[in-house]
């Protein structure tokens, strides 16, 4: 670990007395996995290194980065990032971030134990997989793909201001994709479980669910079109308040590109929905004690009541907007400068679960999976339309699966809409957590 | 970018423990950026990526390695890394006789984007804002990016294959935010071409400008886009991705294979209707898609998927046909040399029929006209697939009339290909796309002329 930081001091010395130079260190060691039909089909073990250096002289920013840890490239780096903040425009805001007084948590990220494990036991737990999926139900007629994968990565930041910091975090994973019906009829399910290290892996509960929810597709059918209550899974929850935190990073407000822009203060969403963002809370898969500018990440409440707080800063934003930063810098790896976002949000769960829920709805449709939020979702407009699969609730109760449907409202609606936040908060593999959710009066086309 | 010597010996070392396949793909790859925002050149980027990927291939186990260390130790390390991972046995020693291919036609570059200055580049941006601004003052924000970069690779492997490819790409791409009584609307644009700087004689940031701030402009009057199912007609150019997501991902073998395309087995049939001829084409010199080898090697192809509605092929790459013993498509491709290759599209492109665009507009009653499509998702497995509209409009007695406002469509592959009921003499290549599959992007093109689906599902919210 100390050695990234080296890495960075010796990146950061290079700096010249009128600029600030900014060094960001990334490295990953992955392992990935994949089995079909019994066999290793690939099986990857890589490093990928690399530096992002950011330099500011006289109010202009550049950048540039590296994927190798070669001091002559480095060196090649510096001065390449140099010669790009000549041509930037001035700015007041522009600056790195400096030193304010926050400690970061103490969070319990890195297992050292994950980078011990045998490539041999990693691929036994994929085989166990498909085995496990395969045996699940005659139905399920094959995987489209079983994987293991893993990471150990760590970063650091260390700039001429007084930031040096580090974090390292691991994660390993089983992910499957399966595929059950007949000659006439193929449906496709996932299921996953995800831990810190190998122990935490549950390779049942991965191949329960890609089963089960393969299985449960078949024989879907396209529904009429109509208005109807539709209730969401929790990994589409997880899918759409991600939509809902990238439309409050500062950084959207400043640029005008926030539908909530100016909106403190006001009720954005219906009176029982709370959102927080919590990197600091270890249970998120995107836990950081340390954002991507070398800050402290920290709790910050964006929605309380329905009535919107506030949004998530960098350094930048905040100073352009007259506040601090709430530590809330990232950024896509060290080939990319930082911008203000979410890393872990959730909704305040409710104290009904899904069952509970479902028989409150008594007619409508779960939602279980959706397409296309790239494509149809635009969070500046605020328009929402998405593919959808899922059942129909009849009687308070789950009935015939559907599919080849779109379910479609603007952002802005859904948040009052909303009817009820369930119980089950479940972590995901994204910058939001998931639950059940429900949301009254939504389009729904199909045929 | 290697000695032979090198690359040899890096092949002996990944095959000593017996494996079927050894390769070795090498890439240096130069990028940089330059991003205007908010009225101000914000930001210039550059970046270096160098490195190799190695994989040995012992039976139906791919073991793979990288490195961005490419002294000869460096290579020997992930060679022996990815012999390990292919779990082979012993070998013994083999030696490697490398035949370098000809005639393999490098992509055309007038002006190297390495070679302009970084002025220059920041010029187009503040020209691209300046432009955009002019359209009128709901035009509220302003974000045009300038992008190159220049990939050279190099693939050798065990069959004694050693080809070099010099890929260079240009982009310019700008999106707006129009702001009125109804919020806020997005307007975008790109040009993307497998060429250098000489791009930007050919084309001007102001035409790009303006069509991204006349579509948020359109977009403050737009109805809320229909619900339910109704005939949609495509634009020219506008929606091949379409075809990329309603047929293109389910052609490609290594997906066929695992019996999660609803085209598996399908070779030879009627799939579409006769007035579909689908092309994937690589060697569409300049097209984003182009490339004179695959990252396997393969010189691009021409390779005709659909024939008159006929399915006639799929697309392969290099372990795909080398176990079915039938010759390279050209479509084994990877995003870095730190991914493994497989089955990727090119430029796919539907081929123009004889169809007048007007009548196909105004023989169609009641529906939606889209002008241009966004992106797009499909699961091969069952065929259902969505793309979204960014600029469409109603169609009311057959004639254009509202601009809707954006959504998704869906359908089901199969089926809309047999739907397709108009295609017109129109055709015209697309914006520039990066599709994904399986956590990797690379650069690919379409096209369509006009064409008309008799039914698919518009996601809106309008009864």
């Amino acid at each position: 670990m100390s050695d990234l930081l080296d890495i960075a001091d010796a990146v950061v010395a290079q700096a010249r007395d009128d600029e600030q130079l900014e060094a960001y260190v990334g490295r990953s060691t992955d392992t990935q996995v994949r089995v079909y039909q019994g066999e290793v089909e690939q099986l990857a073990v890589a490093d990928s290194l690399g530096v992002g250096v950011r330099i500011v002289h006289e109010g202009r920013q550049g950048f540039a980065y590296c994927g190798t840890f070669d001091s002559e490239a480095l060196a090649e780096t510096v001065s390449e990032a140099r010669d790009n903040a000549a041509f930037g425009e001035p700015d007041e805001a522009a600056g790195l971030a400096e030193p304010d007084g926050v400690e970061p948590a103490d969070l319990d990220l890195w297992r050292p134990g994950l980078a011990e494990v045998a490539t041999d036991r990693k691929v036994a737990l994929a085989l166990e997989l498909e085995r496990t999926l395969l045996a699940a139900d005659p139905r399920i007629t094959g995987v489209e793909s079983c994987d293991y994968g893993d990471s150990l990565g760590e970063t650091a930041v260390v700039t001429t201001t007084g930031i040096r910091r580090s974090s390292r975090v691991t994660g390993c994973e089983l992910v499957a994709y399966s595929l059950a019906g007949d000659e006439d009829e193929t449906q496709t399910g996932f299921g996953f479980s995800l831990g810190r290290d190998v122990d935490e892996l549950d390779v049942e509960a991965a191949a329960g669910d890609a089963a089960d929810r393969a299985l449960r597709m078949l024989g879907a059918i396209q529904p009429p079109s109509g208005r109807l209550t539709v209730v969401l899974d929790p990994w589409v929850t997880a899918q759409l308040m991600g939509i809902v935190a990238g439309t409050l990073g500062a950084e959207e407000v400043i640029k005008a590109r926030s539908l909530f822009a100016g909106r403190e203060g006001e009720q954005v969403a219906a009176p029982f929905v709370t959102l927080v963002e919590d990197p600091t809370d270890a249970r998120s898969w995107g836990a950081s004690p340390v954002d991507a500018e070398g800050l402290a990440t920290r709790r910050v409440p964006l929605i309380e009541a329905g009535e919107l707080r506030g949004f998530v800063h960098s350094t930048w934003t905040a100073r352009r907007m007259g506040t601090r930063s709430t530590g809330s810098a990232v950024r896509a790896g060290f080939k990319s400068t930082p911008t203000a976002g979410c890393r872990a949000v959730a909704l305040t769960p409710g104290d009904r679960d899904a069952a509970a829920l479902l028989a409150d709805v008594g007619d409508g449709v779960l939602v279980q999976e959706v397409s296309g939020l790239h494509s149809g979702v635009n969070p500046i407009s605020g328009d929402f339309s998405t593919g959808a699969q899922g059942l129909r609730i009849r009687g308070g109760a789950l009935a015939e699966p559907l599919r080849e449907f779109t379910i479609a409202s603007t952002i802005q609606r859904l948040l009052h809409d909303l009817v009820a936040v369930g119980s089950d908060l479940t972590w995901l593999p994204m910058s939001a957590a998931g639950m059940t959710l429900v949301v009254g009066d939504v389009a729904v086309s199909g045929a | 970018m290697l000695d032979e010597s090198v690359i040899q010996r890096t092949l002996a070392t990944a095959l000593r423990t017996g494996g079927d396949f050894a390769e070795v793909f090498v890439e240096d790859k130069r990028s940089s950026a330059a991003m205007l925002d908010d009225g101000r050149v914000e930001e210039l980027s550059s970046g270096r990526d160098r490195g190799a990927g190695i994989r040995v291939v012992v039976g139906e186990t791919t073991g793979f390695a990288h490195t961005a260390d490419l002294s000869d130790d460096g290579l020997r390390a992930a060679a022996e890394a990815a012999a390990a991972a292919a779990r082979s046995g012993d070998g013994g020693v083999r030696e490697v006789a490398l035949t370098r291919q000809s005639g393999v036609r490098p992509n055309r570059v007038g002006v190297l984007p390495e070679t302009v200055a970084k002025g220059t580049k920041v010029e187009l941006l503040r020209r691209a804002d300046e432009a955009a601004r002019a359209e009128g003052g709901s035009i509220r924000q302003v974000r045009a990016r300038y992008g190159d970069s220049r990939r050279r690779i190099l693939v050798a492997n065990s069959d004694g294959l050693l080809s070099e490819d010099d890929q260079v790409r240009t982009l310019f791409v700008v999106s707006t935010v129009a702001f009125g009584d109804t919020g806020m609307q997005t307007g975008y644009e790109s040009l993307g071409r497998t060429v250098g700087f000489e791009l930007f004689d050919r084309y001007q940031v102001e035409d790009i400008a303006r069509t991204a701030a006349r579509r948020a402009v359109t977009k403050l009057a737009a109805r809320p886009a229909p619900s339910g199912t109704l005939p949609v007609v495509i634009g020219p150019g506008g929606g091949g991705v379409l075809f990329h997501e309603a047929c293109g991902h389910g052609l490609e073998k290594d997906l066929v294979d695992k019996g999660a395309s609803v085209f598996k087995g399908r070779l030879g049939q009627q799939v579409a209707s006769p007035l579909v001829t689908l092309v994937d084409d690589g060697t569409m010199a300049e097209e984003w898609g182009h490339y004179a080898i695959d990252d396997e090697g393969a010189p691009a192809r021409r390779n005709v998927l659909i024939q008159d509605g006929v399915l006639t092929d799929y697309m392969w790459d290099h372990l795909r046909s080398r176990k079915d013993g039938r010759p390279r498509s050209g479509n084994g491709r990877r995003q870095s040399y730190q991914h493994l290759p497989m089955v990727r599209m090119t430029n796919t492109y539907l081929v123009g029929g004889d169809g007048e665009p007007a009548g196909i507009v105004s023989s169609t009653d009641h529906g939606v006209y889209v002008a241009a499509l966004g992106g797009g998702q499909v699961n091969t497995a069952t065929g259902d697939f969505v793309f979204g509209m960014t600029e469409a409009y109603l169609i009311e007695n057959g004639e254009i009339t509202e601009p809707i406002r954006e959504g998704n469509l869906i359908g089901n592959g199969p089926k809309v290909l047999v739907d397709i009921d108009a295609v017109g003499n129109d055709f015209a290549m697309g914006h520039p796309g990066t599709c994904g599959k399986d956590g990797q992007g690379v650069p690919v093109g379409d096209g369509v002329p006009t064409l008309r689906v008799k039914a698919l599902t518009v996601g809106g919210t309008a009864a």
